[in-house]
């Protein structure tokens, strides 16, 4: 068995280049799109169900956060890439095996129907906005979209609701598509992309909230995907130990390497457990002020992405 | 037909010969190279052994650069050569987190760029230029599909390995060893 093993041709400067192509605006899209998918999916879903006056903020009030993320996502994606003239050539095709792809074609979709939302509920969620935006009155053509999106809200609710999940979902199989980052290479990135994106979502809903039943009710949904993300956690982390040499090392990483700190004490700890007891602890009948479980599970998932951004880019293949 | 390398590693010296004829062959960017020499040390004190490697794209079969690309600037032309198209690729670095073998990089005028075989090259039936320069002979380049090629009869009578076969990508770089 080898027990020493020193690889020195890569190390050398100028003729191994640089493999962390990816840098904060990936890891900012990636929080983003969770937050956008999470809010849309929680806006479309009690629309359905007929909740949208028993939850205002979730339907109405939290639509002014979907657009804006996703507006400054895509900005922070073509920042992102080093041939940005090109990027129509993502939509000259569709490529069934990428994920980029699917996540291209995915937000081309959402994010007009993110703004169509909004649009049909700007009136009644910020009334005091409307009186200002004079133009609006004048053009007749934003009048008729208008009436028509109030129309088909259902429709465009029937839409979105699939097309959130695949946008959450997204963004962690964007990254476990890559085998030769082992850190990403899991299946459940995924749905713990998913569930974390949720989670924000829910979070963000409560803070925009003003009406205590509906704090309640997704300080709820808040807990269960918590808990629901911790298991996920567990098992990427039980998968990393279960796999190859190269996850073993990677995981490394997280469990007492360099990210260690951050994954367990920001995203762990300050991100689920602490806003997960605090919410338990208010579910029992104590008065908590919400905004604080809140903020730590939208300030976790950013982290998260980070974390998971940085140190995937550290593994690889070593032969 | 299948193009492949076969680079002897008992007769390499790791002279860098291979870097800087693809260097000059394919006018790569100052502080980039898409081949380079690996020098690995394994062992237990005193008993080290060295394995000089000149490493490059390995043209995969199952190329997952090739999978994860989003607008098919990543693609296989005939003899399974993996090429990018400048001016379909976005420079996403999908294909870069995808390669195990790290054989690709970022192009100053924003593209992916990596080897190819020297495809242009081979179109007028001239031999890639690393091939075509190496002192000591230790690189080959033929057709795999033909039996009878120089590269068949290597690694019908050698013994040879290839890198990274557990990341599933069927590499076409052999290594004598």
């Amino acid at each position: 068995m080898q027990e020493e093993l020193f690889t020195s041709g890569r190390n050398i400067p100028n003729i191994d280049p640089s493999l962390e192509v990816w840098h904060w605006p990936i890891a900012l899209y990636l929080f983003l799109g969770g937050l956008a998918a999470g809010i849309l999916f929680f806006a479309a879903l009690f629309y359905v169900l007929g909740k949208d006056k028993e939850y205002p903020a979730a339907v109405k009030k939290a639509s002014i956060i979907p657009p804006i993320a996703l507006s400054i996502g895509l900005l922070a994606l073509v920042y992102d890439l080093t041939h940005p003239l090109y990027t129509w050539q993502l939509y000259t095709s569709f490529r069934i095996e990428s994920p980029m792809s699917w996540g291209a074609w995915v937000l081309m979709i959402v994010t007009p129907l993110s703004f169509l939302w909004l649009f049909g509920y700007y009136r009644e969620a910020y009334a005091g906005v409307e009186s200002k935006l004079k133009l609006f009155k004048r053009l007749r053509f934003l009048n008729n979209l208008e009436r028509f999106v109030i129309a088909n809200r259902r429709n465009i609710a029937y839409v979105l609701i699939p097309l959130a999940l695949v946008l959450g979902v997204y963004t962690g199989i964007l990254l476990s598509a890559f085998n030769a980052r082992p850190l990403w290479n899991n299946a459940i990135l995924g749905p713990l992309f998913l569930t974390s994106g949720l989670s924000t979502g829910a979070a963000a809903i409560i803070l925009l909230s003003k009406n205590v039943k509906e704090k309640h009710l997704f300080g709820k949904i808040d807990l269960g995907l918590i808990i629901i993300e911790l298991a996920l956690i567990a098992h990427m982390i039980m998968g990393y130990y279960a796999g190859s040499q190269v996850q073993l090392e990677a995981v490394q990483l997280l469990v007492g390497g360099e990210f260690t700190l951050m994954f367990f004490g920001f995203v762990v700890l300050l991100g689920l457990l602490v806003p997960a007891t605090l919410e338990l602890i208010e579910l029992v009948g104590y008065r908590v002020p919400v905004i604080v479980p809140a903020i730590l599970v939208i300030i976790g998932g950013l982290v998260f992405r980070f974390v998971m951004i940085e140190a995937g880019q550290l593994t690889r293949y070593l032969y | 037909m299948r193009y492949a390398m076969v680079i002897d590693t008992l007769k390499c010296v790791g002279c860098s010969d291979c870097v800087v004829a693809c260097q000059t062959e394919n006018n790569v960017p100052h502080g980039f190279c898409r081949d380079w020499i690996t020098e690995a040390v394994s062992g237990t004190y005193p008993n080290l052994e060295l394995e000089l490697r000149s490493e490059r794209c390995n043209h995969c079969d199952t190329a997952p650069c090739v999978r994860c690309c989003p607008t098919g600037a990543s693609h296989v032309v005939e003899g399974g050569i993996v090429l990018v198209t400048a001016d379909e690729c976005i420079g996403c670095g999908a294909c870069i987190q995808s390669c195990p073998y790290d054989a690709r990089y970022q192009h100053p005028d924003g593209h992916v760029d990596k080897c190819t075989f020297c495809h242009h090259r081979l179109e007028k039936g001239q031999l890639p230029a690393c091939v075509s320069v190496c002192p000591t002979k230790c690189m080959y380049f033929g057709d795999v599909d033909n039996p009878n090629s120089e590269v068949s009869n290597l690694l019908k009578n050698r013994k040879y390995k290839t890198l990274a076969p557990e990341a599933g990508t069927n590499p076409h770089v052999f290594y004598l060893i």
